[in-house]
């Protein structure tokens, strides 16, 4: 049987962090489930191992998923920052400029937000600040075309990146959708097999509707990793461990910030800790 | 992609025939399954808990009516309780006995203060009246450019001002101040005052809200919450109210597929209404707020 100190009052405890950080009740169950049936059968004696052995089992969840980056032989390496409307893909996409620049590379930037008011004009300032060029169309154009220049330009200046911000929409809009499932075919055509990367930006105050728009984002546009944005607030952003225990997407870059330098890669070990602190 | 709650209540009480009374025994299936339905719509684990509690006490010893299923009465339970917490009625707006009402618009990065504020305005605009339009964003990079934007579109006046070379919130006290005149001398009867983005828990922006509060006097101060927003809705709300005393709140991106349930998080939280859903990105995409829809979207049914 559980032992006095692990009992069922402390699992219930456990349970209860992993709700309130959104992991949600699915993955939750799931995972107190295997706690349970492992202190069982280890004879778990302590509330700290079963915390440990929790910790172990979330960051296997992460860890699991986590994939090398593919990089083409090829320059340009393209990435497409997607996602639902104010998660953080315009400023995502600055800092990452600067962050590859800051290791040497050479980048290019895709305004592709044709739609929102001022978008491009929100691009322009990170451009400059990262000291990176932008090839942008005027708003109101077509998105794919801005991609179409800028992966052109990237080719033959045979630039080593190119980023390409795209406007917020919800996965459930079946036309933006379908707009999104054009850029990737033609960023395709002009350097093919790319996008090398599509990183899903999602905002860590998000809740539940997480994993429907990892799901619907992977099916238009083939996400190959998550930019888990805002992570310098209360929020925990749980939702990205049910997001790769259901789905295998693994967490690339973690937003502590609105500031240039404020990305980090992803520490599964930090992130565990901070989950369950 | 969820079984709906109604169909999960039908089941657990497949024991519990003709008019039995509800018992500990009988719901404990039952508000299960509503705990997992409230959680799954994003409603706060604490609030979750509370609301399960009073259906309890509601529940217990209520004899199952004639006329329904002891799941059709448990629903009923649950759909009034929740409409209790939301409250009955849609919010009215407040207006300044002297011109201009100042609305203050407040919220986390990226909840759709911007958008919102001109939708605000779109919406006065057709109730009669002249809405102002500042943006006191100075520090993302275009926010005051999307305003402005956002104004021409909807066909508002804005107040620009000009920034000087240090940014902060000097700049943000004094563009206020200076929109306010402008208002009154130009006979805006309203003055929509769009703010940047910031976190509860950034002290020094925090801090320029209750300077702009102070300054202000908003007659209505507006929490802008993302309705895909999840158990952290308590955090910010809470935050954002403890400090303004927010007047109400508007739920943006309801257009999706999200649950909602942080309505019922900032509700409690605050004791404030929600005012207005957004339901899109364009002017027109916005609503006064009906708890009945969106209890009927929290509970998946
Ligand atoms: N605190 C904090 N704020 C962030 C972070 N990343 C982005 N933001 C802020 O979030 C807000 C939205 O960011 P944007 O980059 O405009 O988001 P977006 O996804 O491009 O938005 P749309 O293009 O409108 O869909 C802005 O106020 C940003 O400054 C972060 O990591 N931490
Ligand atoms: N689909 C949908 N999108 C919305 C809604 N309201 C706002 N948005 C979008 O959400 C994103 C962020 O909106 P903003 O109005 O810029 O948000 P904000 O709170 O002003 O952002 P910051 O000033 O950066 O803090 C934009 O892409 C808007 O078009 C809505 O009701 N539905
Ligand atoms: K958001
Ligand atoms: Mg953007
Ligand atoms: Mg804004």
């Amino acid at each position: 049987a559980l032992t006095r100190e692990v009992d069922d009052a402390s699992l219930d405890d456990l349970e209860f962090a992993l709700l309130a950080s959104d992991i949600g009740a699915p993955t939750t169950n799931e995972i107190i489930g295997r706690l349970r049936d492992r202190a069982l059968r280890q004879g778990i004696a302590s509330g700290a191992e079963l915390r440990e052995l929790l910790k172990a089992e979330i960051l296997r969840i992460l860890t699991s998923v986590a994939k090398p980056v593919y990089a083409p032989s090829n320059p340009p390496e393209v990435v497409m920052m997607v996602g639902v409307n104010g998660t953080g893909k315009t400023t995502t996409s600055g800092k990452l400029a600067a962050l590859y620049r800051r290791e040497g590379r050479s980048v290019l930037l895709c305004a592709a937000d044709t739609f929102r008011a001022a978008a491009i004009e929100q691009l322009e300032v990170w451009s400059q600040r990262s000291g990176v060029d932008l090839i942008k169309t005027k708003q109101g154009g077509d998105p794919s075309a801005a991609l179409f220049d800028a992966a052109s330009a990237a080719k033959a200046r045979a630039t080593e990146i190119l980023l390409v911000d795209t406007a917020g929409r919800l996965h459930t809009k079946a036309d933006l959708m379908k707009e999104l499932d054009k850029m990737v075919r033609t960023s395709d055509k002009v350097v093919p097999g790319s996008p090398h990367q599509t990183l899903l930006v999602i905002d860590a105050t998000t809740g539940q509707n997480g994993l429907q728009q990892a799901r619907l984002f992977t099916e238009a546009a083939k996400v190959t990793g998550i930019v888990l944005t805002k992570l310098d607030g209360t929020a925990k952003g749980g939702i990205v461990v049910a997001i790769a225990h259901e789905l295998g997407l693994p967490v690339r870059y973690v937003g502590i910030g609105e500031k240039i330098e404020d990305i980090i890669e992803f520490d599964p070990v930090a992130f565990t800790e901070s989950l369950l602190g | 992609m969820f079984e709906a709650l109604s169909d999960k209540l039908q089941r657990s009480f497949k024991n519990l025939r003709g008019q039995g009374t509800l018992t500990d025994e009988n719901i404990n299936d039952a508000l299960r399954e509503i705990r997992v339905a409230l959680l799954e719509s994003d409603v706060n684990l604490d609030v979750a808990r509370d609301i399960i509690e009073h259906i309890r006490a509601k529940a217990l010893g209520s004899t199952v009516a004639t006329a329904l299923s002891p799941a059709e009465q448990i629903v009923k339970i649950v759909r009034d309780e929740l409409m209790e917490v939301l409250g009955k009625d849609t919010a009215r707006f407040k207006f300044a006995s002297q011109p201009p009402t100042v609305i203050l618009m407040a919220g986390l990065q990226g909840s759709g203060k911007t958008t919102t504020t001109g939708k605000l305005a779109a919406w006065l605009k057709k109730g009669g009246h002249r809405p102002l339009l500042v943006s006191v964003d100075v520090y993302r990079p275009a926010a005051r450019e999307q305003l402005k934007v956002v104004a021409s579109t909807v066909g508002v006046q804005i107040y620009e001002g000009k920034l000087s070379e240090t940014t902060g919130t000097a700049d943000v006290l004094r563009l206020a101040k200076e929109a306010f005149r402008e208002a009154r001398n130009f006979a805006n009867d309203v003055l929509i005052v769009d703010t940047a983005g910031r976190l509860g828990i950034d002290q020094a922006l925090m801090d320029e809200m209750a300077q702009l509060k102070k300054e202000l006097n908003p007659s209505e101060i507006l929490f802008v919450a993302d309705a895909m927003t999840g158990q952290d809705a308590v955090n910010s709300a809470k935050a954002f109210n403890d400090l303004l005393q927010i007047t109400g709140a508007v739920l943006t991106k309801m257009d999706g597929d999200s649950r909602g349930g942080a309505a019922l998080s900032i509700r409690k939280i605050t004791g404030q209404p929600i005012k207005f859903l957004g339901t899109g990105e364009k002017p027109d995409a916005f609503e006064p707020f009906h708890p009945d829809r969106i209890v009927s979207r929290i509970l998946g049914m």
